[in-house]
Order: C-alpha cells, then sequence, then structure tokens
C-alpha cells in the first residue's frame, strides 16, 4: 500500500537529484540520504540531551534544567554554544594526532551504521545484501576509537579506562551479535528490509507478526536491549564512564568539543543499535494495528525509536551500576547461554511451523517459551551464589 | 590500494608502537575496501568485523600488556638492510610468481558468480563443512587455553 509522506520524500529526492547536471547526479543521490540521516539524527541527539536530564531529574525528585527557554528546551543550544567555546586542553605529553583522531574515529563509523536501517517504507539508505553485517561491523570500529582516545592520554587513568571499557564491549558484541541472529534465521536473509518485510501482517487480523511476540524474539528483544546498553556504556554498565569511579575514564583528558563529540558518538551509537533492535524485533517502520496503518511508517519508526530512549533513560535514573566483574559475569555466564538457548528455540520454533493443528500456534509458543524459561531460572539460581532474596526493606533517613 | 600500501609500510617503519598498529588497521581497511570493489560485499563487511574489531584490537592489548610503551623502537642496523632487501625480492618473487603463473582466466568476465550469503551458506554447510568445523575446534582449543592460562593456581595469592 502506499505510504504518502514516503512518496513524496522519495520524489523531493528524485527531483533535486534531477536538478543537477548529469555528471553529479549519482554523487548527489547518495549525498541527500547521507545528509538527511546527519540532520535528522543530531537534532534527535540534541532533543535526547534534554529528554535525559529533565527525565533523569524527575525520576530523581528533583526538576531538570528549567533556566534557559520555557521548561528548559534551549538547553541544548546552550550547551553546544558551551561546548564550542570551551578551550582545547591538550596534555602536553599526549599524543597529538591521535587525541585529534579519536573522536573522529567514534563518530564516523557510527554514522555510517545508519545507512542500512530501514526508516520507513522505502526510506533506506543503501539496501546491502548483508546489511546487517555491515551494521555490526561498523559498530566494531568504535572500540579501536575508545583504546586510541585512552592510550594518547597519556594518562594511567584513562589507560585503565579505555581498558575496562574495551573489555566491555567485546564481552557484550558476542550477546548482541547471536541474539540479533535469531531474526535473522527466522527472516532467512541478512538484508535489514528483508528483515523488516518479513515482520508484515497481522496473525487473526489484529496481532502483528512482529519477531517481539514469539518466544525467541521476546526473549532476543530483552537479550538484545541489555547487550545494547551495555555496548553504549549507559547505566548499569555504564562503568567505563562513571561520574563517580574514574572520572571519565577514557575520556578524562578531552575537553570542549572533542568531549562534544565523543558524547555524540555514544548516543548516536545508542540510536542505532536501538534502531536496529526495532528492525529486528519490533517490525520496524510497521505499524501495530491495522486501523492504524495510515499514519507514516517514518512516524512509527521514531515513535518506537523515542520508546527505546525513554527505556534508556528510565533504566539510567532508576538502577544503580554493576562493578566491572559484575558485568563480565554477566556477559560470560548468563548473556552468552541464554543466546546460544535463543537460537536452539528459533530453530524449533522453525521447523514447527508445519504444526496446522487447531491451537498449535499457543502449543508452539508454550514449547519455546519453557524450553527458554528453564535455563533462565536455572541459570539464574546457580548464579546467585546460594544467596536468598528476600522482600526488601526500605530505611529513609529520619 | 593505496591506502593499504601506505598503512602496511607505516605499520613497518615507524617507530612508536601503538602508530604502528593503528597504520595496520589502515592497512585492513584497505583491504576490505579492495574486497568491496571486487563486489565481494560479505568478506569485506566481515573483514571489517573480524579484523580491525577483534584482531586490531587483540594487537593493541598484547602491545599494551607486555611492554613499557615509553621505549622507541631502535634504528636499523646498517648490516641488516642488504639482507632484508634480499628476503624481501624473495618473498616478492614467490608470492607475484604463484599469482602470476596461477589459472586466472580474464575473458571469463561475463560469467562472474555472484557471491550472494545465501550461497556462501549453503556451501560453508555442504561443500565446505569440513573446515567449518575444524575452524571450529580450533577457535574452541584456542579459547580453552585462554583461560587456562588466564585461570589463577589454586593457592597463588591474587
Amino acid at each position: 500500500m502506499s505510504q504518502p509522506l514516503e512518496q513524496l520524500l522519495v520524489r523531493l529526492k528524485d527531483w533535486l537529484v534531477l536538478q543537477c547536471p548529469p555528471a553529479a547526479q549519482g554523487l548527489v543521490a547518495a549525498l541527500i540520504p547521507a545528509a538527511a540521516i546527519v540532520a535528522v539524527f543530531a537534532s534527535l541527539f540534541a532533543l535526547t540531551t534534554l529528554l535525559e536530564r529533565k527525565g533523569l531529574g524527575r525520576l530523581q525528585n528533583r526538576l531538570g534544567p528549567n533556566r534557559v527557554g520555557p521548561f528548559g528546551v534551549l538547553q541544548p543550544l546552550a550547551d553546544g554554544l558551551k561546548m564550542l567555546i570551551k578551550e582545547d586542553i591538550v596534555p602536553r605529553d599526549a599524543d597529538r594526532l591521535v587525541h585529534l583522531l579519536a573522536p573522529v574515529a567514534m563518530v564516523v563509523p557510527v554514522l555510517l551504521a545508519y545507512a542500512v536501517l530501514p526508516f520507513g517504507q522505502r526510506l533506506v539508505a543503501v539496501n546491502f545484501d548483508a546489511g546487517i553485517l555491515f551494521f555490526f561491523a561498523a559498530g566494531a570500529t568504535t572500540e579501536l576509537a575508545v583504546f586510541m582516545a585512552g592510550w594518547s592520554s597519556r594518562n594511567k587513568y584513562s589507560l585503565l579506562g579505555a581498558m575496562r571499557a574495551i573489555a566491555q564491549m567485546i564481552s557484550y558484541e558476542v550477546p548482541l551479535i547471536l541474539s540479533a541472529m535469531t531474526a535473522v534465521m527466522a527472516a532467512g536473509s541478512l538484508s535489514l528490509v528483508d528483515i523488516v518485510g518479513s515482520q508484515a501482517g497481522y496473525h487473526w487480523g489484529w496481532l502483528p507478526r512482529w519477531h517481539a511476540f514469539t518466544p525467541w524474539g521476546f526473549a532476543g528483544l530483552l537479550l538484545f536491549t541489555i547487550a545494547a546498553t551495555a555496548e553504549s556504556n549507559r547505566t548499569p554498565f555504564d562503568i567505563p564512564e562513571g561520574e563517580s569511579e574514574i572520572i571519565a575514564g577514557h575520556l578524562v583528558e578531552y575537553s570542549g568539543f572533542k568531549y562534544a563529540l565523543f558524547f555524540l558518538g555514544e548516543y548516536l551509537g545508542m540510536f542505532a543499535v536501538s534502531g536496529l533492535g526495532i528492525t529486528l524485533f519490533l517490525g520496524g517502520w510497521h505499524a501495530p494495528v491495522p486501523a492504524l496503518e495510515w499514519v507514516p511508517s517514518v512516524a512509527w519508526f521514531f515513535a518506537k525509536l523515542f520508546g527505546f530512549i525513554f527505556l534508556f533513560i528510565w533504566l539510567r535514573g532508576t538502577l544503580p551500576r554493576l562493578r566491572t566483574d559484575q558485568l563480565m559475569n554477566f556477559a560470560w555466564k548468563f548473556m552468552v547461554p541464554m543466546v546460544l538457548v535463543n537460537l536452539m528455540v528459533t530453530a524449533v520454533w522453525h521447523f514447527t511451523r508445519s504444526w496446522h493443528f487447531s491451537g498449535a500456534g499457543l502449543w508452539r509458543w508454550l514449547v519455546g517459551a519453557l524450553l527458554l524459561a528453564g535455563p533462565y531460572l536455572w541459570l539464574g539460581r546457580a548464579l546467585a551464589g546460594g544467596r536468598r532474596f528476600g522482600p526488601r526493606s526500605y530505611h529513609y533517613a529520619s | 590500494m593505496l591506502i593499504t600500501l601506505a598503512g602496511a609500510a607505516g605499520a613497518m617503519a615507524l617507530r612508536n608502537l601503538v602508530h604502528c598498529a593503528l597504520c595496520l588497521v589502515l592497512a585492513f581497511g584497505g583491504l576490505a575496501a579492495l574486497y568491496l570493489q571486487l563486489g565481494a560485499e560479505f568478506i569485506g563487511f566481515a573483514q571489517v568485523l573480524v579484523y580491525v574489531g577483534a584482531v586490531a584490537v587483540l594487537i593493541v592489548f598484547a602491545i599494551l600488556l607486555t611492554r613499557n610503551s615509553e621505549t622507541r623502537v631502535e634504528r636499523l642496523s646498517a648490516a641488516s638492510v642488504p639482507l632484508g632487501l634480499g628476503i624481501a625480492v624473495l618473498v616478492a618473487g614467490a608470492l607475484g610468481g604463484a599469482a602470476w603463473f596461477s589459472g586466472f582466466a580474464p575473458a571469463a568476465a561475463a560469467a562472474r558468480p555472484v557471491a550472494g550469503v545465501r550461497s556462501i551458506g549453503e556451501r560453508l554447510m555442504t561443500q565446505y563443512v569440513l573446515p567449518l568445523e575444524v575452524l571450529g575446534l580450533l577457535l574452541t582449543a584456542a579459547l580453552i587455553g585462554a583461560v587456562i592460562i588466564a585461570l589463577k593456581e589454586p593457592g597463588e595469592p591474587g
């Protein structure tokens, strides 16, 4: 079915390309989506800094920024201006070239990763055959940027922070990629456009065929979200940049605009991996009910993205930080086995496709859920170390 | 191609080891670009994911954890230059000769096989399943070895 907003955007792009001389048309056709992505996501970054500070403030029982503009809406402008006019301090012994390149090496691959996300029905910058691999390849380069930042500052604390950050990012890449593989298995293709396409339609006319409504998809979404939180160094996994721990870890010697670039890179990474989670498990740009399909698909994508952002802000304001060893134990001892079990459950789901007796869907769901719940409960009990968790008692200062 | 060669040359010639590692990363990136130019998308992205994402980080960790990084690499001694040149010529001759005389048919450009992901996957599971399994075994052995090396001996402090 035709989506009017997407058609309008595609026609606008084609018209703009035709305005240019034929020699430059290929280049312009490639540049327009890139410019659109940068513009949209950079403004989303600015909006998110405001939302985060207000959201965290309300979660912590205080008002967020409310001085600059009504309800603080001009705060991102003030922050941007502050970052731009700050003095750029580079330590005397620092490796100047690597110190300069590290923020660039952080932001550029993350922006590349947006090229394969389908934002709307016909809004993909590039439709690679191996789209999801491109996304993960672009994300893997971020670790090197973290190392460059930590190393070039010639500061033993920033180096320690960088090592811990890299260890964390590498450990959580395994559950991230393997949980994404379940959606790839179900859709039968590595191309993100195909994966979104395999989630079209509705069961019985009202339940969307999103992967998140299957047992393996639900577990996959949860595992993917946890791994994504860890990959973007957000609380509860933000040991690398915990403000009360190692100050800013690998970023301690950065000031002004370079720090803003790192900040931008981290938030853009968060948006990108949320976008991937939406594409893989939450149906991409599909609407949740058939009655609302007239809403532009881009709007659905961004609505789901805002849901993810809200979830990340909520987690940040609520959960305490995990220690490095707790974090690594969680990754290797809990998430990797769960992700492997999830892969097997996906296979079971796939091979029971041909069950067509009445109530078959329900039975498939139950079998999948039980196959997942068993290891989850057993691992959880085993890893708790025999500690009993009773009901909490809160002590308030009197 | 130029970026790959420049990166590789830099990886050998620079004095600061971490700069060498970063030039090696540049060389890996250049290789990935070469794969992409040849139309092998899957291999190109896998190259970035595996080499830049994992192998480069491994090399960097190895450098950091095993040497005092303040020391600069010494200049080459004068006697080793002709020996080095001789070995370089021999290796280049062997590799170049092997590439030149292997049976590439340049006239078969019309019948270029489409190396889609599906066909790669199917071949891996049917025709090349033995190398796949051997690789899996090798990686498992490496993982177990790493865990054993890092494991604390019973009774050792810390």
